[in-house]
């Protein structure tokens, strides 16, 4: 059965559209038919982080505003065949989504797909709360930092209040994904604790991705890190993270990259 | 005695009506008195704990009259909480206040009406939530006690008409006693509060020790100033 992901997570910036991305790639690397939906319509990223904005013809909106039809409006990726994007327009605003447009494009897109995972824009107007309206589970991403946890905090109770699941009595399932954690700057205490995060938002953990130059690196070249350097701490994690999705146990850990003598030298050396 | 600075001790004045037993006395005063003490037989403690207002509309009394007779009064163990129809300039010192704009209701429903005792001890409405309260959320219930079985998060408010009691985390806003309730009181189990309120005497977290911060803690009024302590 077709499941409704939703990757949330109030504040902007702490990396909803790389973690769409890869875990995206993920599920369908691991033969699962995926899409992701871009809802951030105007500001548009996800056809970059997925290197497929030169193949953009039709979007949302214009299968919402029913120009075209679904099947048009989906690009698939060309290095994974199991895996979809339906772009965002980035000529309108959130103005253009509608409640009803959206339940119908979700419908259809149930009929095609196992995963659909659906990019939310920052903040928590209409553009998030439409993209988290039908979810069936959310993902809610969290740097170890104070506001990103409390901006958190807020869109788990949105998830709890205005998804169609919640209105009809049900429970949405609630997953989160620590990313850009960075263990030197929490021994510092300069970051949260995974604790201090875990104690406050109390919802089950599915991954902590470590800040990685190589998820930066995957983003500009257009190929999720997943997909790009899948041997890389961040892109395990990822993987790990899309596995524990799939109801798999996974032992937790924060995976690091082992680095030679001569990184450490080379390192050096650039700094 | 040494004063405490109170920062934040902030004066509140509220009016509010109530209802009291007027007593009329007629002249000649003993002869009422003795009325008084023959219903007093009847009923014993009729009058204890119950507001009462002196009305001397019926008799032109001096100062030291009056207070004569409110004297006799007391010794009945009839408090006078006001006196009505009488010159303000004419009554001294030491005496009740001069009360206006009574109005005359049905004594039956005044003496159905529960002493005050017993409405301290009615019944209670009370919610209870077993999920956490997150930010951005407010929780109202100016009816009774909220007990939160998980945190109140960062950004978050309860607002009580009793008190609030959480068993988590405290990290958000309570607001106790919503409706006037000056005996209500915020419990927490861990205390990182943002602002704690009881009946509008607040302690933003500046004002609140940082020895207190991660701590069980309650919160009551005394001596019209918010106190926060650690809860042993």
């Amino acid at each position: 059965m077709a499941k409704v992901l939703v990757v949330t997570s109030g504040k902007g910036g702490v990396g909803k559209t790389t973690s769409t991305a890869a875990l995206g790639v993920a599920l369908a690397r691991d033969g699962q038919n995926v899409v992701v939906v871009d809802f951030d319509v105007g500001l548009r990223n996800l056809d970059l982080v997925m290197g497929a904005e030169r193949r953009v013809v039709y979007d949302l909106v214009n299968v919402i505003q029913g120009v075209v039809k679904l099947q048009q409006a989906l690009i698939r990726d060309k290095r994974i065949p199991t895996l979809s994007l339906l772009a965002a327009s980035q000529t309108r605003d959130k103005e253009a989504l509608t409640e009803e447009g959206v339940a119908n494009v979700i419908a259809g897109l149930r009929e095609r797909f196992d995963w659909i995972i659906c990019d939310s824009p920052a903040g928590i107007e209409r553009g998030a709360t439409l993209a988290m309206r039908y979810a069936d589970a959310a993902v809610v991403v969290t740097n170890p930092e104070v506001s990103s946890v409390r901006d958190s905090d807020r869109v788990i109770g949105l998830l709890d209040a205005k998804t169609e699941k919640a209105e009809k009595g049900e429970r949405i399932d609630k997953h989160l994904l620590i990313t850009r954690y960075d263990s030197g700057r929490v021994a510092r205490a300069e970051m949260l604790s995974i604790d201090d995060v875990l104690e406050i938002l109390s919802i089950p953990l599915i991954g902590i991705i470590p800040e990685s130059e190589d998820v930066l690196r995957a983003s500009n070249l257009g190929a999720p890190v997943t997909l790009s350097n899948p041997m890389c701490a961040p892109a395990r994690a990822y993987a790990d993270a899309a596995r524990r999705l799939t109801g798999e146990t996974i032992e937790m850990s924060i995976p690091v990259d082992k680095k030679g003598l001569l990184d450490k030298l080379f390192r050096r050396r650039a700094a | 005695m040494t004063s405490v600075a109170r920062p934040h001790g902030s004066m509140r004045f509220r009016g509010r009506t109530y209802m009291a037993f007027a007593l009329t006395p007629e002249p000649p005063v003993a002869e009422w008195l003795a009325q008084i003490d023959e219903w007093i037989r009847n009923s014993a403690g009729f009058f204890v704990g119950r507001p009462v207002v002196l009305d001397l509309a019926a008799v032109s009394l001096s100062s030291a009259g009056v207070a004569h007779l409110v004297s006799e009064l007391e010794a009945r163990d009839i408090r006078i909480m006001g006196i009505e129809g009488a010159d303000p300039a004419a009554l001294g010192p030491g005496l009740p206040p001069v009360l206006k704009g009574g109005r005359t209701i049905n004594a039956s429903d005044l003496a159905a009406a529960p002493a005050p005792t017993a409405t301290e001890a009615k019944e209670e409405n009370s919610l209870l939530l077993d999920v956490p309260v997150r930010s951005g959320q407010s929780v109202v219930f100016p009816s009774g006690d909220v007990t939160v079985l998980g945190s109140i998060a960062s950004g978050a408010e309860v607002v009580a008409g009793g008190s609030v009691h959480v068993y988590g985390t405290l990290r958000g806003r309570a607001m106790a006693g919503c409706n006037g309730n000056r005996s209500a009181r915020i419990l927490c189990r861990k205390l990182e509060a943002e602002l704690l309120a009881i009946d509008g005497y607040y302690r933003a977290a500046d004002d609140i020790s940082a020895a207190l911060r991660g701590r069980p803690a309650q919160a009551w009024l005394a001596n019209a100033a918010l106190s926060v302590a650690e809860i042993e």
